[in-house]
């Protein structure tokens, strides 16, 4: 607890003690109210102040004022107790409140504690401790068992194993030697290692994880949005009502004054709309700080109400259903040889980023020698271009490069074909394989269990290929052969009558994709800077499985939201009509406030807890 | 220019709502959001009345919550 806090709680504290010897004593006149003044000015001076200073400001519909114009009302009628007992609950209420949303708010601060905050960097063979920002890239650092690596790199000397857990959910350390790439956030467990740092601090995937966590909370959700105009109406409706009710019944059918009076305080202590506008942030808090346990990284709450009710699954193929990791699965050369032809091809592709160029570079036994290539163009969905020693060459798809020669037929062949050309003579093609992720299936399978109604591939990849990916993970429909831009039109046929609509990517040439379905989803966050950049949700490993366990949170959340709204409302209006007819007194009140906003706020802590997974 | 900032002593989430409505109307401001459980404002501006911006939007939050500030 806080000082505040604690303050506020032996306040409480003292007024109840004060309240209980007041009501023992049962004193008459005017010592009742000077013996309940007392323990009504000890638990609410601050709100008391603050009400009377906000009048000046010109602030008359805030709690604190209407808390004390209830308050005041009911000594003026002789409600004392009551009196007490409202400024008392208000305050029982505001240090739960307090303590709810700061408890929750370590919560998830702790979740996303992964910010490194010293770097063990080598300069002139000595270690000099600085922090993570004050490396540059291309300088060592060493990583020791235990530490968090702050940067991220390729590991140039030793082996470990590494928890990257706090990024991707998984729990499973990964091993990592010489060679590999290492990304910041993640804790180095067993060996010491020197890394070569590849980015700076600002652009390291921890720091662009992070910002993206605390931004989240500002791209609020529909559901927020609409509270916080309710809660605008509410207030002054609710003290409208209690105004007219205070005076219409006793000038006009002649009530008495202090009845109808009473009745209108009633009002009063239910005119905030506390327990709504604290709790529906709060869960959906809650709910991206859950996902982002689980590696799933929302980008908004607003996000998460349209993952909660996805109907359509559009997905990419490479990347995305398959590894992504294509090997080269047989060369067939025309005239030359087969080491001709995977040379110029390996040359070819070696500036590529894409899976394939770099599977056909690390089929190729030999270095590839970097000085020889004089020009390089790529062609996205087509292939590439590019000037070797003299020579162009060309690698890409069939009707790239049957544009410049011709292709002789070869027959049936299942894989990723990319032809050959060099100058103007046909070299011969090289046949690749990429394998279906592990849990694609399982994936596939749990997202239409949750009544994802279309599972759709798009691939640029050829149509049987395709068909058969299709048919093997069961999915709805599929789209081949599509360049970038199709991509894009087919997602916008589906809008209209399957929305919303997700799009699930590698990231890589998907940004128009992403920006234009309802919700992008993005995997393997770790590393890929354009993934974090263009999606709206990011899963920070590349396991498909936890789409669906993204949709489950997401709904989750939203459920528990739905649940609060449906039930302070429902209180409230309760309070309020009984209340009108006299049926419902100060109490009755209290709890429609307080006790409501309570619940509401231990409800929404629900969304924090982590359930097992049905199997 | 989008930027966040802290607050201190943000007590009340209806407060919350007031003062985003109240800055979003200053001149200058594209977006504002204000969370109340992390208890920071976001802002989107125009990057030369930013100060100005920030200063406004002090003087927002101190009239709706007395002792409400943002850290800047």
């Amino acid at each position: 607890m806080t000082r505040k806090q604690t303050v506020k709680l032996i306040r409480i504290i003292i007024a109840v003690v004060l309240t209980a010897v007041a009501v023992i004593i049962s004193p008459e006149g005017l010592w009742a109210l000077i013996l309940y003044l007392l323990p009504w000015a000890v638990v609410g001076y601050d709100v008391v102040t603050d009400a009377v200073l906000g009048i000046f400001r010109g602030q008359f519909l805030d709690e604190k004022f209407l808390m004390t114009l209830a308050t005041a009302g009911a000594f003026a009628v002789g409600e004392h107790i009551e009196a007490v007992a409202v400024m008392l609950f208000f305050q029982i209420g505001e240090l739960f409140e307090s303590i709810a949303v700061g408890k929750s708010r370590k919560n998830i601060r702790a979740l996303m504690d992964i910010r490194p905050d010293k770097a063990t960097v080598l300069r002139g063979g000595e270690e000099h401790t600085v922090s993570p920002d004050e490396v540059s890239v291309g300088e060592n650092i060493v990583v020791k068992p235990g530490e968090r690596i702050p940067l991220d790199g390729v590991i140039v000397l030793g082996s470990t194993t590494v928890d990257t857990s706090a990024l991707t959910g998984e729990s499973l350390p990964a091993e990592l030697s010489t060679g590999d790439k290492v990304i910041s956030g993640t804790v180095n467990l067993s060996g010491v290692i020197t890394v070569q740092v590849q980015s700076e601090f600002a652009q390291s995937t921890v720091q662009r994880v992070l910002e993206l966590v605390e931004t989240a909370s500002a791209k609020k959700a529909r559901t927020e949005a609409f509270i916080t105009r309710f809660a605008k109406v509410y207030t002054p409706c609710v003290v409208a009502g209690a105004v007219l009710l205070a005076v219409i019944p006793p000038l006009l059918f002649a009530g008495s004054w202090s009845e109808w009076i009473y009745r209108g305080l009633v009002f009063l202590a239910v005119s905030c709309p506390c327990a709504l506008v604290i709790s529906v942030p709060l869960s959906f808090f809650g709910g991206i700080g859950r996902a982002s346990r689980e590696g799933i990284l929302i980008k908004g709450a607003s996000y998460m109400e349209v993952l909660a009710k996805v109907r359509t699954v559009v997905l990419d193929k490479t990347g995305t259903l398959t590894q992504g990791r294509f090997s080269v699965a047989s060369v067939h050369p025309a005239d030359a040889s087969a080491e001709e032809l995977l040379r110029a091809a390996a040359y070819a592709e070696s500036r590529s980023l894409h899976p394939i160029a770099q599977s056909i570079v690390a089929a190729y036994s030999a270095d590839v020698d970097e000085s020889l290539i004089t020009q390089m163009q790529e062609h996205t969905g087509k292939g590439v271009e590019a000037v070797v020693q003299g020579h162009r060459i060309l690698a890409g798809n069939k009707g790239y490069i049957s544009s410049v020669v011709n292709i002789p037929d070869i027959g049936k062949a299942t894989g990723t074909i990319v032809y050959v050309a060099r100058d103007e003579e046909y070299l011969g093609y090289i046949l690749l394989s990429d394998k279906v992720k592990p849990d694609s299936a399982q994936a596939i399978g749990e997202l239409k269990a949750l009544g994802v109604e279309r599972t759709v591939m798009l691939t640029g990849d050829r149509r049987d290929i395709a068909e058969e990916i299709g048919r093997e993970l069961q999915l709805d429909s599929v789209f081949a052969e599509l360049l970038p831009a199709n991509k894009v039109e087919a997602v916008e046929e589906l809008i209209p009558e399957h929305s919303p609509v997700a799009f699930v990517g590698d990231g890589i040439n998907d940004a128009p994709v992403l920006s234009r379905c309802d919700v992008g989803v993005a995997m393997g966050g770790m590393g890929s800077d354009a993934a974090i950049e263009a999606a709206d949700v990011v899963l920070m490993d590349d396991k498909l499985s936890k789409l669906p366990e993204a949709v489950r949170i997401s709904r989750r959340t939203v459920a528990i939201v739905r649940q609060n709204i449906i039930f302070a409302l429902a209180i409230k209006a309760l309070v309020l009509i009984l209340g009108a007819v006299g049926i419902a007194g100060m109490w009755a009140a209290i709890f429609a406030d307080v006790g409501v906003m309570i619940l509401a706020i231990l409800n929404s802590m629900r969304t924090l807890i982590v359930r097992k997974k049905k199997s | 220019m989008k930027k966040t900032y802290a607050m201190e002593d943000l007590d009340c989430a209806v407060c919350a709502a007031k003062m985003e409505d109240a800055i979003s109307k200053l001149e200058g401001v594209h977006s504002v959001s204000i969370s109340y459980v992390l208890q920071q404002i976001t802002i989107d501006a125009q990057e030369d009345k930013l100060p100005q911006i920030m200063k406004q939007a002090q003087k927002v939050c101190k009239r709706v919550e007395r002792n409400c500030r943002i850290i800047l």
